[in-house]
């Protein structure tokens, strides 16, 4: 499943950085979302997947039985989809703001720090 | 000793505040630290005059083995005394000078300052406070010769000076880095005595080219000499006191200070030698080309600097002995001249030679001390600069190689020194009156006729009583250069010898091109034209060349487009990390479709093809939606791999994106396709070459682990130690508590930046 996930991860980085190489600022957005959906994955891949073991301590007992999944890795993705979205929030809200004040969705006419 | 050197620095924090308490008469308040100073090394001559040298430490930096340790021995007493003592009547003139400037105060940090670095500088045993010292020189320089920042010639002439400077500084540190590494030791009192290890080192012709570079900027030879007399912008105490007694005879201390330990080589001779010998001689006939009182000034300051390194370099112990007194005689008669200027400036308003004439009954006291310092200045006995110039043209006639090169153009130089001299001391007092550009109603004040009554006066004391400095001073500064006592000493007849026979002829035929001064500078009309090959020329060029390089840098690199910012950042990770790859040797990577279910190719499947649509659709929609069903995708491969509590997140979050998302896009007009069809391309080789990278890099970190994952940690605690028995929620509370503070720090600050936002939009639309 590794094996597969990687080239997931690798289709959702390339899609993402195409987009992000538009000009217009709202496919740059959709570019941020993509990545952070990729960048997620590729360290839920890198942890090791399992089936069916999540990691969860049964009732009565203090270790789980068996393996379980690692549960630091999704700790870490749990924080990084949570800051994700208030980047995402905060930068819509920006390119929102910032139509109003340039009227246009491209970015080469944000060049200037002057408007 | 640390509270000698730091006093400058001291008082140069309370000068503005003892100006304003004391003012017309502030000038001599303050010259009593440096007088006190004077008096203070004064205690120190009968100890090193007896051929002791001292060493003082303080420990400054124990960590990185650097003290605050200071070396007092002939050569640098010589220079404290000469620091301390022209300190003095600088400061006292400068008073009266300045007198109602509104940046006095200002003028006396300045000079304090610089006389405590100074002070530090020739000190210092430690190579790197040595090199502090040494920059805060040129830095405090800086401030001095820019000090009337208004005019743009003035800040244009600090700045040169202090890129030749501290660009020479910069080699020089390099050079005693390499030095103390060589010896092992940043002490100078124990590197002076490793002097062969030095020599036989590998590192010897590098070192001394650096220690060169730093020496020759800051002492202004050839062909760095041209910042210098661009440096008399300053006012004209400062001339008189960094320009021509202290700062620039920095880097002859130190060539002297070092000449122990490097010198003596055929490279030393021959770097210090030529490159001295063509100063000296550049320096004086730029100096009787010249009619500005203060640039013939500096021009002839060249000179001394050209004939002190020239005389370091041949290294002989007549040599070193005329080199320690002719850098006491130039201290001396320089300052005066340099003071006197300043009184013609002040007085008459004289800037320039061919302005002045017959001054001699406005400024009769003025006229004599001009005289006494010029006859010192052109080597006419009983002078002590008579003194320096026998020992000087002996020094030059025994020279070890390089004698005929050498005397040759001593002796030119001699010549044109003695008409600089005359164009100094008779040009402005006799003849018939020229009309000045100022009537000078009376003589200069007290406070400014001190310094050049003093110092001129000492300069025919040590010229008659030569033996008054000799024995003690000289010869102790002279053996500290020498590495061992010099023998040599100084008299004032030596008979009748060839070193007289070439004064007596310099004497004339110097007097002979004064008389036809105006005739001389016609003829040589046509080096002015060699200026524009000159090496400010070269100055200047580097300096443009600097400024478009970094225009066109900006321009190429800050070009203000994020994709190509974000090109370059791609480009530049691809290639890096295909060489890193292709160095190691490929990539080791194991692939295996083995046990993927049916279901999970599915939404695999689903997944991708929602992110190719959501990348190629031209409605906006249509991208929100397809990017909905990536993130729900995500969220189901998240639940189906044990990470319930992730997949949960991921739905409540892809839900309110996409909310948000349809809410707030849908203000916005639509996508327009800006790119040309061929961008579009490179952009998706580029997305594609990087997808491909992170897929295999992924491929190849799968199967590698450097050290054991802290998990199990977690794992094995979460139910003794945090009472919980979903280990990622007592992970994201309790073991890593702190982490999940930050996230909620951040979540909260982009809340108050959304909510800003928003509330800017609807006052705006009010208005």
């Amino acid at each position: 499943m590794e094996t597969l996930m990687a080239f997931v991860v690798g289709g959702l980085f390339a899609a993402a950085i195409y987009m992000m190489l538009r000009r217009s600022i709202v496919k740059l957005v959709i570019g941020l979302i993509l990545l952070s959906n990729g960048a997620n994955l590729l360290l839920f891949t890198q942890a090791g997947m399992l089936r069916g073991a999540p990691p969860l301590v049964p009732l009565g007992a203090t270790q789980p039985e068996g393996v379980v999944a690692d549960p630091l890795a999704q700790a870490l993705i749990l924080t990084a989809i949570v800051i994700g979205f208030g980047v995402l929030a905060f930068a819509v809200v920006l390119i929102h703001r910032a139509y109003e004040v340039v009227e246009a969705d491209d970015m080469d006419q944000m060049k200037d720090t002057d408007t | 000793m640390l509270l000698a050197i730091l006093s400058g620095f001291l008082l140069a924090t309370v000068a503005p505040a003892v100006h304003r308490q004391t003012g017309m008469n502030s000038g001599w308040v303050l010259a009593i630290l440096p007088a006190a100073l004077f008096l203070y090394f004064l205690s120190f001559l009968p100890a090193v005059g007896s051929g002791e040298s001292i060493v003082i430490s303080y420990p400054w930096v124990p960590g990185l083995d650097i003290q605050l340790s200071f070396l007092v021995d002939g050569l640098s007493l010589l220079f404290a005394l000469l620091i301390s003592g022209i300190g003095f009547f600088i400061v006292a003139y400068a008073g009266r000078y300045l007198e109602g400037h509104k940046d006095l105060g200002r003028f006396y940090v300045l000079i304090l300052s610089f006389m405590a670095s100074m002070l530090g500088l020739v000190l210092s045993d430690n190579l790197i406070s040595l090199f502090v010292f040494w920059e805060l020189t040129s830095i405090t320089s800086y401030l001095l010769i820019g000090f009337n920042h208004e005019d743009a010639t003035a800040r244009r002439s600090a700045l040169q000076g202090l890129f030749v400077t501290v660009g020479g500084g910069l080699a020089l540190l390099t050079g005693l880095v390499m030095m103390a590494v060589v010896t092992g030791s940043y002490e100078l009192s124990e590197i002076l005595s490793s002097g062969d290890a030095l020599r036989d080192h590998g590192w010897y012709v590098a070192i001394v080219l650096l220690v060169l570079l730093g020496c020759f900027t800051k002492s202004a030879q050839v062909p760095f000499h041209f910042w210098l007399p661009r440096a008399m912008a300053a006012p004209t105490p400062v001339s008189a006191y960094l320009h021509s007694a202290t700062m620039v005879k920095a880097g002859v201390y130190l060539m002297a200070r070092l000449n122990p330990s490097l010198g003596a080589t055929d490279l030393w001779l021959i770097l210090l030698g030529v490159f001295g010998a063509l100063t000296m001689f550049t320096g004086v006939f730029m100096s009787i080309r010249s009619t500005g009182v203060k640039q013939v000034l500096a021009y002839s300051t060249v000179m001394a600097l050209g004939t002190l390194t020239m005389l370091i370099g041949v290294g002989t112990d007549t040599a070193i002995m005329a080199a320690m007194a002719f850098l006491l005689a130039h201290s001396l008669y320089k300052g005066a001249l340099f003071l006197i200027a300043g009184i013609l400036d002040h007085e008459a308003g004289c800037k320039d030679f061919l302005q002045t004439g017959g001054l001699r009954h406005a400024l009769p006291i003025t006229a004599t001390f001009a005289a006494i310092a010029a006859l010192s200045l052109g080597g006419v006995i009983p002078m002590f600069g008579f003194v320096a110039k026998e020992l000087l043209f002996e020094a030059v006639l025994e020279a070890p190689s390089l004698s005929g090169l050498l005397s040759l153009l001593t002796v030119a130089s001699a010549i044109l020194v003695v008409a600089v001299a005359a164009v100094v001391g008779i040009k402005p007092y006799w003849g018939p009156r020229v009309e000045t550009p100022k009537t000078p109603h009376h003589e200069a004040p007290p406070a400014m006729l001190a310094g050049p009554a003093v110092l001129a006066s000492l300069g025919l004391l040590f010229g008659v009583g030569v033996a008054m400095v000799d024995r003690g001073l000289l010869s102790a500064a002279a053996g500290a250069v020498y590495g061992s006592p010099v023998e040599t000493y100084l008299s004032l007849w030596h008979g009748f010898n060839l070193p007289l026979m070439l004064s007596l002829l310099s004497l004339v035929l110097g007097l002979t091109i004064y008389f036809n001064w105006d005739r001389f500078r016609t003829a040589t009309g046509f080096m002015d034209d060699l200026k524009r090959f000159g090496p400010e020329r070269a100055y200047d060029k580097s300096m443009d060349g600097l400024v478009s390089i970094s225009e066109w840098q900006t321009r190429v690199l800050q070009n203000g487009y994020l994709r190509y910012y974000l090109l370059t950042i791609l480009l530049s990770t691809v290639a890096l990390v295909t060489f890193s790859i292709a160095r190691a040797g490929g990539l080791e990577i194991q692939m295996s479709l083995a046990g993927v279910r049916i279901q999970e190719l599915a939404i695999v499947a689903v997944l991708l093809l929602a992110a190719l649509v959501s990348v190629t659709t031209s409605s906006r929609l249509g991208a929100v939606a397809s990017l909905g069903a990536v993130g729900f995708s995500v969220a189901l491969i998240y639940v189906l791999f044990s990470a319930a509590d992730v997949g949960i997140t991921q739905v409540l979050v892809e839900t309110l994106t996409v909310i948000m998302l349809v809410l707030v896009l849908f203000r916005l007009p639509g996508f327009l396709g800006l790119t040309p069809q061929a961008l579009r391309i490179r952009d998706a080789v580029v997305a594609l070459a990087f997808g491909v990278m992170v897929a295999l890099l992924s491929l190849a970190a799968s199967s590698t682990r450097f050290a054991d994952s802290i998990s199990e940690y977690f794992i094995r605690e979460s139910e003794p130690s945090g009472f919980g028995r979903n280990i990622v929620n007592v992970i994201l509370v309790d073991f890593r508590a702190l982490d999940t503070l930050g996230e909620i720090v951040v979540l909260a600050l982009a809340a108050v930046g959304v909510y800003a936002m928003i509330k800017l939009r609807a006052e705006d639309n009010r208005k």
